[in-house]
């Protein structure tokens, strides 16, 4: 090893495979003190893989690992933390009922008598949280702070255990832009420390406005390792995806009809038991898309479940096709038209044990040509089946294999062919390219596009803006629970957006925007 | 009147203790994340094996003996479970269904008899000075079997691992969120292992408590549904060792005065209904109508580290 | 567009996990009884002898066939039980308490009415199928509503159960006389015996009837489906239009139904009355090795309630004949649970037996 270099870390020909796909091959990275490095790719690229593998989550199969220009074997996490590295997860390892002190010094608590010093360890969490200008209450409990909180207790849990490498796992997913500026701003002091930062991301500009360096990942490779202010976002993308982001989908003009749903001043509670949805008003008409625009927790999930009757209202009106619908049913819902794609196609969208058949019929499992009376009717769900695999271009060895063994795009592709086949007056799209390959996307995007045409409304709710703008003919965008503004899709651009995403009002973005 | 009332509360006392030591087994183990109903099987090898040691040696050697039985079989149970991701119900179920068939085949090879084992002797009880010679109160704490003092200590000492020691916090995260707990270097599996063998040690304590505290023999399945028992005592007492004490305390009670309305010859309640009353009240906790008990996030899931 | 090439590899590997399915239960009995055979070696017993009278005591006479097949019945109707929850991803441990509740219902109605045969017995039978599908249908209905962990109150309405029979019958039911028990129900309500001087009853083939009736509804019904899709996943079943809640009170009413028909026909078509439990006789946690070695499918379900029939009917005998102690059956069937239980590490040693063979490229 090369000495008097300035890297805090160093990976070098790292693979490691899952059954059936190498998340990351022969994949090298480096980390120089002091800078803020930006991993970059897209879902499923590799990239939180091999922080894993460089955090001890994950043992790579192989590759080695430097840290400090050590060689280190990092069996378990304990070893990554023993040599100053500190990762803060996408989804937040917190105790929730635990306290902020607790979860903060948990595995390495200190004592007094055998027994945890909690005075000491409160007074350990101010001073950290002081010293780097991180507000948190030691005694509140994680389960009663904000998320912007929880991250802050994330990181402060890395810094309690001498943490001089932190790796943070797609930070600002969860958070709005003010929380991101100020994260922004946590992150530059930490590198005044001296620290070092890894931050997984696939957001292009928050690459180009955070990170001194960035290393790009693409189908678990290696692309390369450039410094951010010799590359413009359009090259970035390139490396990211392999090609030209289309970020223009070809569409011709809507044409839009009457009015298909309609929403006036919904009101419903998320799991927590807070307001989660708070008057939100808008409607969808036939040959339209309308996209949902917000960031993630403003009460998106919330919707698509009212919507699709998984969560009751507490208030408001909902009308679909001229008619109001009382007491939301899924049942009832689906056979008056509505059809669904489900952000998350492994938990609501699939039966992962069931055969391809099987879950070509969920919905419609008890009608015709499916069931007759309380009898399925095995013969025709599975010829139905065979069309659909056909119609749809899956990729299967045939319809009687389990869904699990389908790849992520053509798992998605059943869905929508399901969803498509029912013939809906009303698709509601929620996150409907999460975590799918490009050439998927541009699949399901199609498609969208195509059942437009059709003379559907499609309500699309995407947490990625570059898939609202491009797809959608209006976008209403979403903010604690209500529709801050709907714009012509015109009128719409990435920062007026940014901003009502952030909560401001329209008119004040207006007046904003002519300052800026 | 007053002598009734001293054995009443001196039965109850004695009543509670196999359940609150196998109450606390069945704590340590939920709180790390597994569901362990071999406690019923655990208390029955338990109390074999103190019997035949006490048969063979001395009934303190029995005792240590029932222990360390125990936390063989809760260490088999983890290897199961914790392990090899066995369902935790099943191998639970399996321990039980070995207990009562391998100490019923042990019974009939050393004993020869089917029923029950000859009398052995038993641990006696212990005197406390001071207390013994107040009214009432001396008759109910001041000579019972030691089980029953090593109970409540036992009760102070658990609830002191569990919320003043690292040790206990880390046995919580690990039941909560392992993940979590994996991310800070907690080894989540080991700690899983030490505390469904920690069941083990108090269920077998719960066992030997049975066969030369209680009585001075062992009888064929004699633990008869304690375990599930001391698991409804736990669930009552919401997981802590104070509240699994108390239930079972209440579950005692409910068992004394069966026991005593049968000698005296009270019968305005039928004894199956003071039989019935711990799991009623077991059920009633569960659906709030007592104060809602949840259990701790992460009971009974195997924990899966990396996707293979 | 069907692609073989895409997924052949991946099909290949479902179809060696599907393998490994049938091949659990068989290492796992081969290895109870190699266990069985341990302990009997240490108590002096010589096990090949031992398990030629054990396979002799079910198959050397028809007598011994017949009582074998009385064993069977409980364990084909436990074993569904426990099998119909699972599909439903429930855990129904409560087969012995929904075993007694049915017991005594079916007595009950039995010994209380005087009709004619084609109305009594059926009337018996419902009312067993009533009494312990409540039973199980309550638990389901506290997990549906509250998520109450159906484990936990299963076992605790055991012990309701035996506490509450054992109540009934030595009290309010009593039949006149020392005896514990009910008095005697009426012949119109038994369930015929149709082999001379034998005791195996028609139960056996309304057992395998309901075995067929529940891979019917399973595989073939809306119902099935229902029940299959939640218990795989009940947030895609209840995205998917299913009422979660109400399949799984009624699969855990038709299970707890289920295990209750062993209790029945025990009444009906055995004993003739229902006597005071002291304990449970344990068809309900045999129910679960039944399900365990059928792998919940109805037809693995006859099938292990035979192997567990056959082992209970040899346990008498081989006492009594070469000395060995009852308990090692007990034994045995804990090791074989265990073993199925344990599957996971099978699967697991037989990739990585797969991949050193294979080398890594079947890993990729």
């Amino acid at each position: 090893m090369a000495s008097g270099n300035n890297l805090a870390v160093e990976m070098k020909g790292i693979t490691k495979r899952f059954p059936g796909v190498i998340a990351n091959d022969r994949v090298d990275f480096e980390l120089e003190k002091g800078e803020i490095h930006a991993l970059l790719g897209e879902n499923g690229a590799g990239k939180t893989t091999l922080m894993n593998c460089l955090y001890g989550f994950l043992n790579a199969d192989e590759g080695e690992i430097f840290i400090n220009n050590k060689k280190v074997e990092v069996t378990d996490p304990n070893v990554a933390i023993n040599h100053g590295i500190g990762m803060v997860h996408q989804h937040f390892m917190l105790v929730p009922p635990f306290t902020v002190t607790e979860n903060i010094v948990l595995g390495k608590e200190p004592t007094e008598n055998n027994m945890i010093d909690y005075k000491t360890a409160n007074q350990n969490v101010r001073d950290i949280s002081k010293q780097y200008g991180l507000n948190v209450e030691p005694t509140a409990k994680v389960q009663d702070i904000s998320v912007g909180m929880q991250q802050r207790v994330e990181i402060l849990k890395a810094l309690y255990r001498g943490a001089d490498i932190l790796i943070l796992d797609e930070p600002t997913a969860v958070l709005t832009p003010q929380e991101v500026e100020e994260l922004v701003k946590i992150m530059e002091s930490l590198t005044d420390e001296g620290k070092s930062i890894i931050f997984i991301t696939h957001k292009l500009k928050e690459v180009q406005s955070i990170a001194d360096r960035v290393t790009v990942i693409r189908s678990g490779k290696l692309i390369d390792t450039v410094k951010t202010d010799t590359v413009t976002t359009n090259e970035l993308a390139n490396m990211m995806v392999g090609r030209e982001v289309i970020l223009e989908v070809e569409k011709e003009e809507a044409n839009p009809g009457e009015v298909v749903l309609e929403v006036e001043d919904l009101y419903a509670k998320n799991d927590r038991d807070l307001m989660a949805l708070n008057g939100t008003s808008f409607s969808v008409k036939r040959g339209e898309i309308l996209g949902i625009a917000g960031v993630d927790g403003n009460g998106q999930t919330e919707l698509t479940e009212v919507l699709t009757g998984l969560r009751k209202k507490e208030k408001g009106t909902i009308k679909f096709k001229g008619r109001e619908i009382t007491k939301p049913q899924t049942k009832r819902l689906f056979e008056e038209g509505i059809s669904h794609i489900p952000e998350d196609r492994q938990k609501r969208g699939l039966i992962m044990e069931f055969k391809l058949y099987e879950n070509l019929i969920l919905g419609r499992h008890d009608r015709k040509p499916y069931a007759s009376g309380l009898n399925l009717n095995n013969k025709k769900i599975k010829e139905e089946a065979r069309r659909l695999i056909k119609e749809y271009d899956i990729r299967t060895p045939s319809e009687t294999v389990q869904a699990k063994s389908l790849s992520g795009g053509n798992q998605q592709k059943l869905i929508i062919a399901r969803e498509f086949d029912r013939k809906p007056d009303l698709l509601i799209a929620a996150q409907p390219t999460r975590g799918i390959d490009v050439g998927a996307i541009e699949y399901i995007h199609n498609s969208l596009i195509g059942q437009r045409d059709n003379n559907k409304a499609i309500l699309l709710i995407s947490l990625e803006l570059d898939e609202i703008l491009s797809l959608s003919d209006r976008v209403a965008v979403i903010y604690e629970g209500k529709i801050v503004d709907i714009l012509d899709i015109e009128d719409a651009t990435e920062e007026k957006l940014g901003l009502m995403m952030a909560g401001a009002e329209s008119e004040e973005v207006k007046g904003g925007g002519q300052v800026g | 009147m007053l002598a009734n009332l001293t054995a009443l509360l001196s039965t109850t006392l004695r009543m509670a203790t196999p359940l609150i030591l196998a109450a606390l087994g069945g704590m340590f183990s939920e709180r790390s994340g597994v569901i362990n109903i071999a406690l019923e099987g655990i208390m029955l090898i338990g109390a074999f094996t103190a019997m035949a040691g006490s048969y063979f040696f001395s009934p303190w050697i029995g005792v240590l003996a029932a222990v360390i039985v125990g936390m063989i079989i809760a260490a088999a149970h983890a290897l199961v479970s914790i392990s090899f991701r066995a369902d935790q119900i099943v191998s639970g179920t399996a321990i039980n269904i070995f207990a009562a068939g391998i100490t019923g085949f042990l019974l009939r090879l050393i004993f020869g008899d089917a029923g029950q084992s000859p009398s052995v002797q038993d641990v006696g009880t212990w005197k406390i000075p001071f207390i013994k010679d107040i009214p009432v109160i001396g008759g109910v704490f001041g000579e019972q079997i030691p089980f029953v003092y090593i109970a409540l200590i036992m009760v102070g000492v658990s609830y002191w691992i569990l919320f003043k020691t690292p040790f206990g916090l880390r046995i919580r995260s690990v039941g909560e969120h392992p993940a979590a707990a994996d991310s800070v270097g907690i080894n989540v599996i080991g700690m899983r292992y030490i505390a469904v063998i920690m069941s083990g040690f108090f269920a077998g304590l719960a066992g030997a408590s049975l066969s030369v505290g209680l009585l001075d023999l062992f009888v064929k399945n004699m633990s008869s549904g304690r375990g599930f028992i001391a698991l409804a005592a736990m669930i009552f007492g919401r997981w802590t060792p104070q509240g699994a004490m108390l239930a079972a305390l209440l579950f005692g009670f409910a068992d004394a005065l069966q026991m005593l309305a049968q000698t005296i010859g009270l019968t305005f309640v039928p004894r199956q209904f003071l039989l019935m009353a711990p799991y009623i009240l077991t059920i009633l906790a569960l659906t709030g109508v007592i104060g809602r008990s949840t259990p701790p996030a992460a009971d009974g899931d195997p924990y899966i580290k990396e996707e293979v | 567009m069907v692609d073989k090439n895409i997924s052949e590899r991946k099909a290949k590997y479902l179809q060696k996990q599907r393998l490994v399915d049938l091949i659990v239960p068989i290492i796992a009995i081969i290895a109870g009884l190699i266990v069985g055979a341990i302990f009997m070696l240490i108590i002096g017993a010589e096990p090949i002898k031992a398990y030629i009278v054990l396979w002799n005591s079910s198959f050397g006479s028809l007598r011994g066939f017949g009582e074998m097949l009385v064993n069977t019945v409980p364990l084909i109707f436990t074993g569904l039980a426990v099998a119909f929850g699972f599909k439903i991803g429930l855990f129904n441990i409560g087969g012995d308490g929904q075993f007694l509740v049915s017991y005594l219902a079916a007595a009950y109605i039995g010994y209380m009415f005087q009709l004619p045969m084609y109305i009594h017995l059926p009337f018996a039978l419902v009312a067993g199928i009533i009494a312990g599908g409540v039973w199980g249908g309550i638990a389901g209905y506290l997990k549906a509503k509250l998520g109450i962990h159906e484990v936990i109150t299963t076992i605790m309405f055991n012990y309701i159960a035996l506490h509450l029979v054992g109540y009934l019958v030595g009290g309010p039911l009593k039949a006149e006389g020392p005896l514990p028990a009910t008095p005697k129900i009426f012949d119109t309500a038994k369930l015929p015996r149709f082999v001379p001087n034998m005791r195996i009853h028609y139960g056996i083939f309304l057992a395998l009837a309901v075995a067929v009736l529940i891979y019917y509804i399973l595989w073939k019904t809306t119902f099935g489906y229902e029940v299959r899709a939640t218990g795989q996943n009940p947030d895609a079943a209840q995205f998917g239009g299913i009422n979660v809640a109400r399949n799984m009170v009624l699969a855990m009413f038709i299970s707890g139904a289920l295990a209750g028909l062993a209790g029945s026909t025990q009444a009906l078509g055995l004993e003739y009355r229902a006597y005071q439990p002291f304990g449970f006789v344990g068809y309900g946690f045999t129910g679960i090795a039944v399900a365990l070695v059928g792998k919940g499918h109805p037809v693995g379900v006859v099938l292990g309630a035979l192997l567990f029939g056959v082992l209970s009917r040899g346990a008498m005998m081989m006492q009594s004949m070469v000395g060995v102690p009852k308990e090692v059956i007990e034994i045995i069937q804990a090791i074989i649970i265990m073993f199925i239980a344990s599957e996971y590490i099978f699967k697991y040693l037989a990739r990585k037996w797969r991949e050193r063979k294979g080398g890594v490229a079947d890993a990729s």
